[in-house]
């Protein structure tokens, strides 16, 4: 059991930020309406999807690279603080983002805005305490070990995202055509409350795991 | 500060703020024209049922005296729940009221007591300058970025004049809004398309052409403001400018269809200097650029010059000074307030380019002063002036003056305020309320109306 708890924690992970509006299913719900077309929903998942990736992608690669010089422990307590820290920082400036992206973009600017959207609510920094065991895992051989890891963190990137682009498709085709746009005035509950507690408690996750026991 | 679920009073799209409940309470800007006692906000109660009805219930004042309060608006609104910058949990709580005057911006909290809102910060004009850059806060709108707030001068009271921002829930000033304003230098209202990218800024003048009044030589010189400007609402860039042409002299409202698909919206000109007439234009699409088209005349109405105040006698006309407008929320209502000839006219704008007038009732006029069923009969000066339109459309509010100085310049005898309340028919077709007429205290005179829970100018939509 124990090793596939990373990866049901990776796909959960993803589910939970598909599940956010903020995430991007809403946006293509909008962009759909907006172009009265359905084709353009199927067109904006899977570049929401992508620019989640990105951000996603770039924790992990950080991840792989820095365990090649730092020690596994270092890494644990370095991800620690900086998930504790994003978290103050999400909760207090959270809100103060430039809009960048308007209802008239492309599928690139989605991407881009999603990619923003994840790394800026530090969707990839949450996911560090199922990525750091994973792509760290039984790592003794220097340059081997390291294309293995970049393996793992690519596969682990895919799962994450796969189960973010099943859940925010099925809400965004849910919402269009059966809820309709008013379920979001009672079931729109406060993600940002519950962001900042997955990062905080990530965080404290990866400072436990970090501790000599 | 934030809550488990969106505020209540946020909509997803105008049609589903058609169904919002009807408002109990109005809050309304009143202003000392002597500058001796403070402003204040008024607090109306408008629902029916109540004791209260058609009554002040009571009157927050501001701490200083000579703010001059004008328009004013919501920190938060349904543009929170927008797809690309989504703040679905900040409330609508607070209401943002500048002194146009003063340049003092107070920020009042209607939580606790929505009837008696008190006033929980102010932010002191040297602040407001220092940073944001600007001074003369005019239109106060919720936003995807915060709080935009257009402003007439900039820090020395000159031009240009712009738009800045303000945080949603610390009321800080976040400083200028623009980022390449082109040609851009008088500024007036402001508003967006969400749907479209795209912000509206109007022109008036600067301070020093209209803090003593309209001055007839640039009025007649046709140097007040007369051009729309588009920008890029997310770029912060300028992009086009409309010059209505030396006829046209002050183009001020902007009412933006709700629905967000829809790529036009309204605005009125006070004043042709051909005629004395007032105008009504449609902006809109054409091609890749925006155009404006115009779809309304008002024109003056003959007059004897002993009728008149000294500004007019040689015209022999009354213009109608058309100076606020407002659109119902489902885009098919254009109600426009005709100050100096003391009409308010509804039109149905279904086509825009093809209104058709469905509506129209007089009270007060430079020379007409219709009474009201509920003033006994007395003359009423004054004109229908800021107009406030209800969610579901049904209930018209309306004040009767402009601004301080200029109330004198048409209406020497000194402007009595008041403020009224019209039916709306679904089908079309507008009368008073007769129960609802608030003589205002002498003292004050009333300006914008805000209803509790939001409008048909506060919010705007990112959904159709």
């Amino acid at each position: 059991m124990n090793e596939y708890w990373p990866w049901l924690v990776l796909a959960g992970l993803g589910a939970f930020h598909g599940l956010n509006p903020a995430m991007g299913w809403l946006f293509a719900v909008a962009l759909g309406l907006h172009r009265n077309s359905r084709v353009i929903i199927m067109q904006a998942l899977p570049a929401i999807a992508l620019g989640h990736a990105a951000s996603i992608a770039i924790v992990a690669g950080a991840v792989v690279l820095t365990g090649l010089v730092i020690k596994a422990q270092a890494l644990l307590a370095g991800g620690g603080i900086l998930l504790i820290g994003w978290a103050i920082y999400h909760q207090l400036y959270g809100h103060r983002h430039r809009v960048r992206v308007g209802m008239r973009t492309g599928l690139a600017g989605l991407a881009l805005w999603s990619f923003v959207m994840a790394t800026a609510h530090g969707a990839g920094l949450m996911v560090l305490p199922a990525l750091i065991p994973l792509c760290l895992a039984d790592s003794p051989l220097g340059a081997t070990a390291a294309e293995g890891s970049i393996g793992i963190a690519l596969v682990a990137v895919g799962i994450h995202t796969a189960a973010m682009l099943v859940v925010t498709g099925a809400i965004a085709v849910a919402v269009r055509e059966w809820l309709g746009l008013a379920v979001l005035r009672s079931a729109w509950i406060n993600f940002d409350w519950l962001w900042t507690a997955g990062l905080a408690l990530a965080g404290i996750i990866l400072l436990v795991s970090a501790h000599p026991s | 500060m934030a809550t488990w679920k969106p505020d209540p009073t946020f909509y997803p799209s105008p049609r589903m703020a058609m169904k919002a409940p009807a408002e109990a309470l109005a809050y309304v800007a009143s202003f000392d024209p002597k500058r001796q006692v403070p402003d204040g906000i008024a607090v109306v109660d408008v629902d029916p049922k109540s004791s209260t009805y058609s009554k002040i219930v009571n009157t927050i004042t501001m701490p200083n005296a000579g703010d001059e309060l004008h328009h004013f608006g919501w920190n938060a609104c349904s543009s929170c729940l927008c797809p690309n910058a989504p703040h679905p949990h900040v409330e609508r709580r607070y209401l943002i009221v500048p002194g146009l005057r003063s340049s003092r911006i107070h920020v009042l909290d209607t939580k606790a007591d929505p009837a008696k809102p008190k006033i929980v910060k102010v932010v002191e004009p040297a602040e407001v300058a220092e940073r944001a850059g600007y001074t003369r806060p005019h239109t106060v709108h919720c936003g995807p970025e915060g709080i935009y707030v257009a402003a007439l001068g900039n820090a020395e009271g000159k031009r240009p004049g712009g738009v800045f921002l303000m945080d949603h829930d610390s009321f800080d000033i976040r400083g200028r809004w623009e980022i390449d304003r082109g040609e851009q230098e008088l500024a007036y209202d402001a508003w967006w398309h969400l749907g479209h990218d795209t912000l509206v800024t109007s022109e008036w003048g600067t301070p020093d052409t209209f803090e003593e009044g309209l001055v007839p030589e640039i009025l007649l010189g046709a140097q007040y403001g007369r051009r729309l400007h588009f920008w890029d609402l997310h770029t912060r860039k300028h992009q086009q400018t409309i010059d209505f042409g030396d006829k046209y002299q002050l183009v001020f409202e902007l009412r933006p269809a709700h629905d967000p698909t829809k790529a036009y919206g309204f605005v009125n000109c006070v004043l042709s200097l051909a005629d004395l007439s007032s105008s009504i234009w449609v902006w809109h699409r054409d091609g890749k650029q925006w155009a404006v088209t115009k779809i309304i005349d008002i024109p003056a109405e003959p007059a004897e010059p002993d009728q008149l105040p000294p500004m007019l006698k040689g015209f022999k006309a009354v213009p109608p000074l058309v100076t606020d407008i407002d659109l119902s929320m489902d885009d098919r209502f254009l109600y426009i307030a005709c100050w100096g000839t003391g009409e308010l006219r509804q039109y149905d704008v279904s086509d825009p380019f093809k209104p058709k007038l469905t509506g129209s009732v007089r009270v007060g006029g430079i020379v007409g002063r219709a009474t009201h069923p509920g003033a006994n009969g007395r003359p009423l000066n004054g004109g229908p002036q800021m107009v406030e339109v209800s969610r579901d459309g049904r209930r018209v509010y309306f004040t009767n003056s402009l601004y301080g100085v200029i109330d004198e310049q048409f209406y020497p005898e000194g402007l009595q305020g008041w403020m009224v309340k019209l039916e709306a028919k679904p089908e079309g077709g507008i009368a008073f309320d007769k129960e609802f007429f608030i003589d205002w205290p002498a003292s004050h005179r009333p300006h914008q109306v805000r209803l509790q829970g939001g409008d048909c100018s506060s919010d705007s939509y990112c959904y159709p």
